[in-house]
């Protein structure tokens, strides 16, 4: 179970496709991807999260850590998280910077 | 510029090392890997224990090289580590000479007293595996939740309204409505709730990680499974319950409950934890080796000179609060919860305990409640001392308090209960109380702010049943009903337990907003015991700590079933937070300091300015001056409080208001609803300002307005105004008769 994502940036936005699972054997390398992002113009971060079937902490860690370097005044999207992840980031407290809807609206 | 201290200097098998720093203690992420530091004086060797999370076998076990000791501390950096995913504990050798204070066992897996997240109790109920070689699993986490500008209250202690409440208890009642039912998560879905209640503050009982399952049986009555539901009975001192989190099986327990302190900061309220340093799950000579007994017992606990555990806390063994070495644990303990959870303040249960010397007798002085005070990083922290131990050592009024520690007043929880009861003789004592205790403060200079005021908390009966039996039954506790506590001074109200009998059932409610006037017009600092404000009954059990059921949990219908209590207890709260004359920091001065003509506090009885303070008496009033307020600093109405504890209704005089001045009718206990109790500025004016024939066991609360400064106000008001004031002076209310109450109360 890989987890593969994806990291495109194109006009302000960027794109990151999750899938499988998010947590510490591959969380750090979706933030050295992220890293590339500091400094460009973000608007938008938008995380695709229907496949993703599990985050942990250190996965969590890497959405505030975006949060916070790349643009604190990017707005943060999660879309189409799955219940249980969804219920994961609810209770621990990080829904409250994050708009979270079942589809993104280009 | 390379870093030579992040390399590795040593290798283990496939492991690679280096010495590692030995502060801080515990589990530390550092660049490359963590570091691993832990204390013992008596060991001679030390293993690092490694395992994948919830595997049965470690899958590595390192020990610590020579080298890698300083001191007493053995210390170690492991790179390479896939920290989220481990679980560690470790091994230790030493001599087993129990009447040396040595109970080493090299086999026994230990938890490290420094976890920050403890595995192997994840889900609440779930029964362990008992076969598992490491049943509580220390776990390594990062600091690093997002607290945006979050930042404890600081709330003055005097301006709190405390409501006590069991984190499980609380949701748990199918009726909660909740998403996760009796989890941390669910108190954050309940705060619209705790603000229309109007607290400000939650004490939440041990949300340590403690073992449900710890002294778990079946009940011979019930034939139900007793749990260690309260929780009094801490595994690790620094990581939270993990079966209290929603999120507790995902291992997020640590961001769940920041989640929820920055959400109640967020709504104006504190969070106070009931912290339990007096002992900890390990038991007696037959308990488990958790942690502390094969880490080094001689150090963690308090010991007889036969190498026995002292029992001071009732609970079969005592931590050793005034070794240096637990000392700095449980001062490392707090500043943690306060730096990195940004809680509020801490309850010490039986914090007597924290008193006694390294051989068990009290200190004058002890120096962990000094360094306590003291400390910088707790400075603004709100420290509680339930001031007596399981051991006889009780210090109401005489904790060692440095101006910082206020106290659970216990006093205050007895006489204000025989009062109510109707026991003659108590109005000097009910003085005293009223006025935040100075009998037993004020010779220390410790204002009202040191006595926390409560008539009910988790250890006794609930309100309800304080007004519903006169005995305890904890039958279904299986002790035989031998355990809790036998002082309960309640009072049926005529039948023992449910009854249909209205006028029964209305003396209890009356009986409750009795009680629950007396302790929110008192100085000090108001407790609430969760449930309480609903009608919550436990069936009279005083003693619920085993109970996870429907026995202890708060069944969220009664809010229906008894909004009356609800809502006078939410006015009553509202009228507390209105009047700073309520909420003074220090204790009265019985003198007109403020040039107004009235005392800051005075004394009255059925006559204005002469209270029966006879043996027999049952009736008691004062008056607060609102000029007084705050010491002056504030402004206010005068405050009139008339108690009538006895089963007639007597007139009392009202003692004269300034010219011009009124009283309200803010509370009358006798009255039903909605005359019972009058919301802040719409209090009802009183025809007849010079008595009132206060009911059978009620009370009264009168507020002393002064009329309205002049302001530009439109014709149509001021001639209003004209006319309520010509209708005083002309004395047309005091002609309307007071009706007498209908009802006859049965004793």
């Amino acid at each position: 179970m890989e987890t593969k994502f994806s990291v495109t940036f194109n006009e302000g936005v960027a794109k990151i496709e999750l899938s499988g699972r998010l947590d510490a054997t591959n969380a750090p390398l979706l933030q050295e991807e992220l890293k590339k992002l500091i400094g460009q113009d973000v608007k938008r971060l938008v995380f695709f999260a229907k496949d993703l079937e599990y985050i942990s902490s250190a996965g969590l860690r890497v959405i505030i850590f975006a949060k916070q370097k790349i643009g604190v005044d990017a707005q943060v999207y999660l879309i189409g998280a799955q219940e249980e992840v969804l219920n994961v980031i609810k209770m621990s407290g990080l829904d409250n910077f994050m708009v979270i809807s079942d589809s993104y609206d280009e | 510029m390379i870093r030579v201290d992040l390399h590795p200097t040593h290798t283990y098998g496939k492991f690679k090392l280096r010495p590692g720093k030995p502060l801080p203690f515990g589990a530390t992420i550092v660049p490359g890997g963590v570091n691993f530091s832990i204390y013992s004086r008596h060991a001679t060797s030390c293993e690092l224990v490694l395992f994948e999370k919830h595997a049965p076998q470690p899958f590595a076990v390192i020990p610590f090289p020579d080298s890698f000791r300083i001191g007493n501390v053995f210390a170690m950096v492991v790179f390479d580590l896939d920290y989220e995913n481990i679980e560690y504990g470790y091994r230790m050798d030493g001599p087993f000479n129990p009447k040396e204070g040595h109970r080493f066992d090299k086999t026994k897996i230990l938890m490290d007293p420094y976890a920050k997240a403890i595995g192997g109790r994840d889900v609440w109920g779930v029964e362990p595996n008992w076969n598992d070689i490491y049943q509580h699993r220390a776990r390594i986490f990062f600091d690093d939740f997002d607290w945006e500008d979050d930042h404890p209250l600081e709330i003055p202690i005097e301006d709190l309204i405390i409501y006590e409440m069991h984190v499980r208890g609380f949701t748990r009642h199918p009726s909660s409505g909740v998403k996760y039912p009796g989890t941390f998560a669910a108190i954050k879905e309940k705060i619209p709730y705790l603000k229309e209640l109007g607290v400000n503050c939650v004490e939440l009982m041990p949300i340590h990680e403690f073992d449900e399952f710890e002294n778990s049986r079946i009940s011979p009555v019930t034939g139900e499974r007793l749990m260690n539901y309260w929780g009094y009975s801490n595994v690790g001192f620094f990581a939270p319950k993990a079966g209290y989190a929603a999120s507790g099986k995902f291992g997020m327990q640590v961001d769940e409950f920041k989640a929820l302190v920055k959400e109640l900061h967020k709504n104006g309220i504190e969070v106070i934890l009931d912290v339990v340093f007096n002992h900890t799950a390990e038991g007696n000579e037959n308990g488990p080796y958790i942690s502390y007994r094969g880490i080094d017992n001689k150090t963690y606990y308090l010991l007889t000179p036969d190498g026995y555990y002292y029992n001071f806390s009732g609970c079969g063994n005592t931590l050793n609060c005034n070794n240096p070495i637990v000392r700095n644990m449980i001062l490392d303990c707090l500043r943690y919860w306060a730096a990195e959870y940004h809680v509020d303040g801490f309850r010490f249960d039986l914090a007597s305990i924290l008193g006694r010397d390294q051989n068990g007798a009290p200190m004058a002085s002890p120096p962990l409640l000094e360094m306590l005070a003291f400390d910088p990083i707790l400075g603004k922290c709100k420290l509680i001392a339930e001031a007596w131990d399981a051991g006889g050592l009780y210090q109401v009024g005489s904790f060692p308090a440095w101006g910082r520690w206020a106290e659970w007043n216990g006093k205050y929880r007895d006489d204000i209960r025989k009062f109510l009861k109707g026991d003659m003789g108590m109005v000097g004592a009910v003085a005293q109380r009223l006025q935040g205790s100075p009998d037993l403060y004020k010779w220390q200079n410790r204002g009202s702010t040191a006595s926390i005021n409560f008539i009910t908390a988790h250890d006794g009966f609930t309100l309800m049943d304080l007004v519903s039996y006169n005995e305890k039954h904890n039958e279904a506790n299986g002790e035989d009903n031998r355990d809790g506590c036998n002082d309960n001074y309640s009072w049926n109200c005529g039948v023992e337990g449910p009854t249909d009998d209205p006028e029964i059932n209305r003396l209890r409610i009356k009986q409750i907003k009795n009680a629950v006037t007396m302790l929110l017009v008192s100085q000090g600092t108001p407790m609430i015991l969760s449930g309480d404000e609903m009608g919550k009954t436990q069936w009279g059990n005083n003693n619920v700590y085993c109970q996870d059921n429907e026995i202890s949990w708060l069944d969220w219908s009664l809010l229906e079933k008894n909004k009356e209590i609800f809502n006078f207890f939410k006015k009553m709260i509202a009228f507390r937070k209105a009047h700073p004359a309520l909420r003074n920091c220090s204790h009265f001065q019985n003198r007109d300091y403020m040039g107004s003509g009235y005392a800051d506090i005075t004394w009255h009885g059925t006559q204005a300015w002469n209270a029966d303070w006879s043996g027999t008496s049952r009736t008691l009033a004062f008056m607060l001056c609102g000029k007084h307020a705050k010491g002056g600093t504030a402004r206010d109405n005068n405050i009139y409080v008339a108690m009538n504890m006895h089963w007639e209704p007597h007139t009392f005089e009202l003692p004269k208001l300034p010219p011009g001045w009124l009283w309200y009718v803010a509370v009358n206990t006798d009255m039903l609803p909605p005359n019972d109790i009058w919301e802040v500025g719409k209090e009802k004016k009183l025809r007849d300002q010079s008595c009132f024939l206060v009911g059978p066991r009620s009370v009264i609360v009168l507020v002393g307005k002064e009329p309205q400064e002049k302001k530009i106000v439109s014709k149509g008001a001021r001639k209003a105004r004209k006319k309520q004031l010509s209708s005083v002076r002309s004395g047309k209310g005091s002609k309307t008769k007071v009706s007498k109450p209908k009802r006859k109360e049965r004793k």
